[in-house]
């Protein structure tokens, strides 16, 4: 008997200090049965790959506001495989502008969710991400 | 697969430790023969329980406690003894209505980031409380294999799983907050059997001073009343000794032992600013040698062995009965038992004959 859950670690990473949106993902990853591993506010790339390292996640989901995506996301999906962290779903939510997606996703970021998302669509598309 | 992850948690691996872990807490297959591979490694971690009402600063504690058995009160490596490597399982609670949780522990845990003498792992406590306990004893396992030399475990509350947990840990230590600790009767019962270091956290909040006193008061009425002292739930006779008092010498071969008073100490913290953190670490250690010089350790050792060995005989033999039983005849015997033709002591009765 297995009891596997999906476990996905939420961080916010970048200097603003707003995690309003972040914990509304949380809550409505936890309403949908996973387990959601909140780091909070100012995480910086190693911070966030240690996370998902030590917790095993499924999922890293990074919530970005500040503008700052196209510095931080190379750094954090390099980390990521130099840790052996390939297969691990990256999906990343907040005001990413259009013309940015195409080369997020070139990165390896699966998912890329703007502000008007509503939660179910993200939680359907991490399940069918990993099954 | 099995070898590979005992190989790694061995040596280290922190991806192969969290792997591990994981199979630990979906139950899955290969976790008997992980842990079994793993068991000649463990036993040499100090397993310390930090259990307390939410809020009350647990992470906060646990974050600066850590902090400082890595860095010493300054700050400075090495100062105060040579730095430990500490491990922590901060378990949250399960929401009874989705299934999942939020995790949230690393939050007041930022100061850890980026040393490698670390490892922090968030569990949720998932399905039943007596699952929780040995899952949580089996992830300890695996930092203690790993080489951690202190583990921490942060639980919530203190019901039964915390009391379970807590028969886990060498040494569990209390969280209360001012406010909380006012009425002798706010302190939840049970608490007095599994604490043997106190912490009134907040202390810059009004009221500390008098939540010691309540706790000091409670302990009097505890401790003062009858020649015995609940220690982790048992009854053990106290034997006053002179400090540093030496033990008659023994006769027979098998000398029990007869350990002398833990007082459990009180201490004021304010987590956030790291204050009073050395004295509860002091104190931590403290315990340990107590439960080393006492003989404690060992004979809790051999009872933690026999739950063990206890709780998975049962469901070993559960799972062997309800497989031999085929479907229909265990459906049947139910049918049975409703309609009062058979009960349920002879039924299973029928079952464990085969
Ligand atoms: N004023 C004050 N706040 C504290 C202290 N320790 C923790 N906190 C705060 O209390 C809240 C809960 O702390 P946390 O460590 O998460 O508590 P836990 O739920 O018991 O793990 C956080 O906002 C902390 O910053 C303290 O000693 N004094
Ligand atoms: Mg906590």
């Amino acid at each position: 008997m297995t009891d596997k859950k999906i476990r996905v670690l939420i961080a916010k990473p970048g200097l603003d200090g707003h995690d309003r949106g972040a914990k509304v993902i949380a809550r409505a990853l936890r309403d949908a049965g996973m387990e959601v591993v909140y780091t909070g506010i100012r995480q910086t790339p190693e911070m966030i790959v240690e996370a998902a390292l030590q917790e095993d996640v499924d999922v890293v989901g990074l919530s970005i506001l500040s503008g700052a995506h196209m510095a931080l996301f190379p750094r954090i999906m390099d980390l990521m495989r130099q840790h052996g962290l390939d297969d691990v779903l990256v999906v990343a939510g907040g005001i990413i502008p259009d013309e940015d997606v195409p080369a997020l996703q070139a990165m390896g970021v699966k998912g890329v969710f703007g502000p008007g998302t509503s939660t179910d669509t993200i939680v359907r598309f991490i399940r069918e991400h990993l099954s | 697969m099995t070898d590979h992850l005992v190989e790694g948690v061995l040596a280290g691996d922190r991806r192969a430790i969290a792997r591990t872990i994981s199979l630990i807490e979906d139950n899955g297959a290969e976790a008997q023969a992980t842990l079994a591979a793993l068991h000649p490694h463990t036993g040499r971690a100090h397993i310390v329980g930090v259990t307390g009402p939410p809020g009350s600063g647990k992470s906060s504690l646990v974050n600066a406690l850590a902090l400082y058995f890595r860095r010493g009160a300054t700050g400075e490596r090495g100062e105060g003894g040579s730095p430990k490597t500490v491990g922590i399982i901060a378990v949250d609670p399960t929401s009874p209505f989705s299934g999942g949780a939020i995790l949230g522990d690393r939050i007041r845990m930022r100061d850890l980031a980026g040393d490698p003498g670390i490892f922090i792992r968030s569990m949720a406590s998932r399905g039943s409380l007596g699952g929780l306990a040995w899952a949580t004893a089996d992830a300890v396992k695996v930092l203690d294999a790993a080489g951690f030399e202190l583990i921490f475990i942060e639980t919530v509350g203190a019901g039964q799983a915390e009391v379970d947990i807590a028969r886990t840990a060498h040494t569990t230590v209390v969280v209360e907050v001012p406010g909380l600790g006012d009425d002798v009767q706010a302190i939840k019962a049970g608490i007095l059997e599994i604490a043997d270091i106190f912490a009134v956290n907040k202390a810059d909040h009004e009221g500390a001073d008098h939540a010691v006193m309540a706790l000091r008061m409670m302990l009097d009425l505890d401790l003062g009343g009858t020649a015995t002292v609940l220690h982790h739930g048992r009854l053990m006779e106290v034997v006053r000794t002179v400090t540093g008092g030496e033990e008659p010498p023994s006769q027979g071969p098998l000398p029990p032992a007869r350990p002398s008073a833990w007082r459990p100490p009180i201490f004021k913290t304010i987590a956030t600013r790291h204050e009073g953190v050395v004295d509860l670490a002091t104190a931590i250690l403290a315990h340990r040698a107590y439960l080393e010089q006492s003989g404690q350790l060992v004979q809790r050792e051999r009872e933690r062995a026999a739950a063990e060995l206890e709780t998975i005989i049962q469901q070993e033999s559960l799972r062997r009965v309800l497989a031999c039983a085929q479907g229909e005849k265990l459906a049947a015997l139910i049918d049975r038992i409703v309609r009062r033709e058979i009960d349920p002591y002879t039924a299973s009765q029928h079952l464990l004959g085969g």
